[in-house]
């Protein structure tokens, strides 16, 4: 198998516990967990929180919970996550801001692109069109969940093989969409898995070695 | 976007109890509603989260049709069994629009409210009367090529873009409505208003009243029935002209014609001028291209969408042609 060209997108190891963030090297990714690790210390600690984040946001009678902020229980890939965030927070800006799962992107955030394909229990959905808020009582599945006891998923390695991806930045949301496929009333046919598959925009283009992926995996099943 | 109060009531009543607090609104799948805030359009000062609300089933009707819950998402309604033997027009609808992601969001009362895609309506930088009464229009003298022309008004162009409904409006569904003065059915082709003078005013629904459930009637059991789309791309993407047509025949003779045309009106647009070109006629392509005349007599092109009515003109025909000779 060759190197991964980005091995965010397949691996849950360098993402890191939000909550206890390592220490050691500093890599862009684990600085960027670093500091959503801050934001969730901060929403603890009412001193930090009345420093500059409620300054900014515009006073509103609306919202009832002071500094307008709600509690938020999340299940993510197994895991429970407790946040003090506003309700307006959408699920995918919860992942990246809130919990430092960055593996989960953000493209045209209208619902249009893909890129934040998760599953909600066990169904692909758009995390950019809806509210962490709303889901409190779903198991939530991100790419960092995915791989098992450092197996990737067949449809993570399946990308691999079939170099599935050119820049990557849509592939997380690709490998969500064809995951949740598998489990789909989808016909096998070319046609059928484009269709299948039409939630997720690919601007490099590598929609051919796309299907190719989705399609070899379906067919081992 | 702007702050809300949130709220996630478990029940019918205590939902419309909730929506009663100024500027509240429900969300379902969120697919239009919250799409719609990030851009500033709606600015609801709360949200009555209606997901965990038991409007989640599909039952058979006692008339013989079915009973859709308003909170079934629209690919569990695609791939619903009954749904597919009984109203493939309907499955091939839904199926045709968005995406998987946004379909296991998106549900049955969200489908029929969904927003129009007028891209000045989504741009507060513009006027817009449906965002604003009397505040203007700049589509009619502006890019409108995806706009409607069909229904039109001197203050609205602007389409609406569901492709479940447009099968709906042909199945001659019924919409369940509950409110602060009781429940009441409304059907689909008088749920959905012309713009008129009024285009911020969309449908019937009066403040504070849900959407509970629709049912569709039972059909002839040999009924013939197909949806076609016609689009810039090939899929994920809305209709430039859709046709929705369920032909009851008899022999090479047709009983009784449905027919609802997406994507070229300002409401999803049932044609009973060309159900009556089709009415005990032969089904040949004589009658079907008078039914597309009839169709579209109406129609009012503007600087960009013109090429439009001949496109709804052949999407019907070869959605009749396609219907009809199926087995």
């Amino acid at each position: 198998m060759r190197r991964p060209k980005n091995p965010s997108l397949i691996s849950s190891r360098d993402v890191g516990d939000a909550k206890s963030p390592g220490a050691g090297t500093v890599t862009r990714r684990s600085f960027l967990t670093n500091v959503a690790a801050a934001g969730i210390a901060a929403t603890a600690s009412p001193l930090m929180r009345a420093a500059p984040r409620t300054t900014d946001l515009p006073a509103s009678p609306a919202v009832s919970s002071p500094g307008g902020t709600v509690p938020v229980s999340l299940q993510i890939n197994g895991r429970s996550y407790e946040l003090q965030i506003e309700s307006r927070v959408t699920l995918l800006d919860a992942l990246r801001e809130n919990l430092g799962l960055f593996g989960t992107k953000k493209g045209c955030d209208h619902g249009q692109c893909g890129a934040c394909t998760v599953h909600v229990n066990g169904r692909r959905v758009n995390s950019c069109l809806t509210f962490a808020v709303m889901h409190q009582q779903d198991e939530i599945t991100t790419i960092e969940g995915l791989a098992k006891d450092g197996q990737l998923h067949p449809m993570q390695a399946a990308f691999l093989e079939h170099d599935g991806f050119q820049c990557g930045y849509c592939t997380s949301g690709q490998i969500m969409s064809a995951v949740a496929l598998l489990k789909e009333p989808c016909e096998a046919s070319v046609d059928a898995t484009r269709e299948c598959m039409s939630g997720n925009i690919c601007r490099c283009g590598a929609y051919e070695n796309i299907v190719a992926a989705v399609r070899s995996v379906r067919n081992r099943a | 976007m702007d702050p809300f109060q949130y709220t996630k009531p478990a029940t019918v009543n205590d939902a419309m109890t909730s929506v009663k607090a100024s500027g509240a609104k429900f969300v379902a799948g969120g697919t239009t509603l919250i799409d719609l805030m990030k851009l500033n359009v709606e600015r609801p000062a709360a949200l009555v989260d209606i997901n965990i609300l038991p409007l989640d089933r599909i039952e058979p009707h006692a008339e013989g049709g079915l009973k859709i819950g308003a909170m079934v998402r629209n690919s569990d309604l695609a791939h619903d069994s009954r749904v597919q033997q009984m109203y493939p027009v309907l499955s091939q609808a839904l199926l045709s629009g968005a995406s998987p992601q946004l379909r296991n969001m998106a549900t049955t009362g969200g489908n029929l409210l969904q927003r129009t895609r007028c891209y000045y309506f989504r741009d507060t930088n513009y006027a817009c009367n449906k965002r604003e009464r009397g505040s203007g229009c700049p589509a009619i003298d502006g890019y409108n090529r995806m706009h409607a022309v069909l229904g039109t008004s001197e203050h609205c162009i602007a389409t609406h873009p569901s492709d479940m409904a447009v099968a709906m409006m042909a199945l001659d569904a019924m919409i369940y409505l509950n409110g602060p003065a009781g429940v009441r059915s409304v059907p689909n082709t008088q749920f959905y208003l012309l713009p008129g003078d009024t285009p911020d005013k969309e449908n019937v629904l009066r403040n504070g009243e849900i959407i509970t459930h629709v049912t569709l009637p039972a059909l002839p059991s040999n009924v013939k029935s197909h949806y076609l789309k016609r689009r810039d791309r090939a899929s994920y993407e809305f209709a430039l002209a859709s046709a929705a047509v369920i032909i009851d025949m008899n022999g090479n003779k047709i009983r009784k014609a449905q027919i609802a045309l997406g994507g070229v009106g300002t409401k999803p647009w049932r044609s009973p001028e060309a159900e009556q070109e089709l009415a005990g006629r032969d089904a040949t392509e004589r009658t079907f291209h008078k039914a597309a005349e009839a169709a579209l007599r109406g129609a009012k092109p503007y600087r960009n969408n013109g090429f439009k009515i001949e496109l709804a003109k052949r999407t019907l025909v070869r959605a009749l042609q396609t219907a009809t000779a199926s087995a």
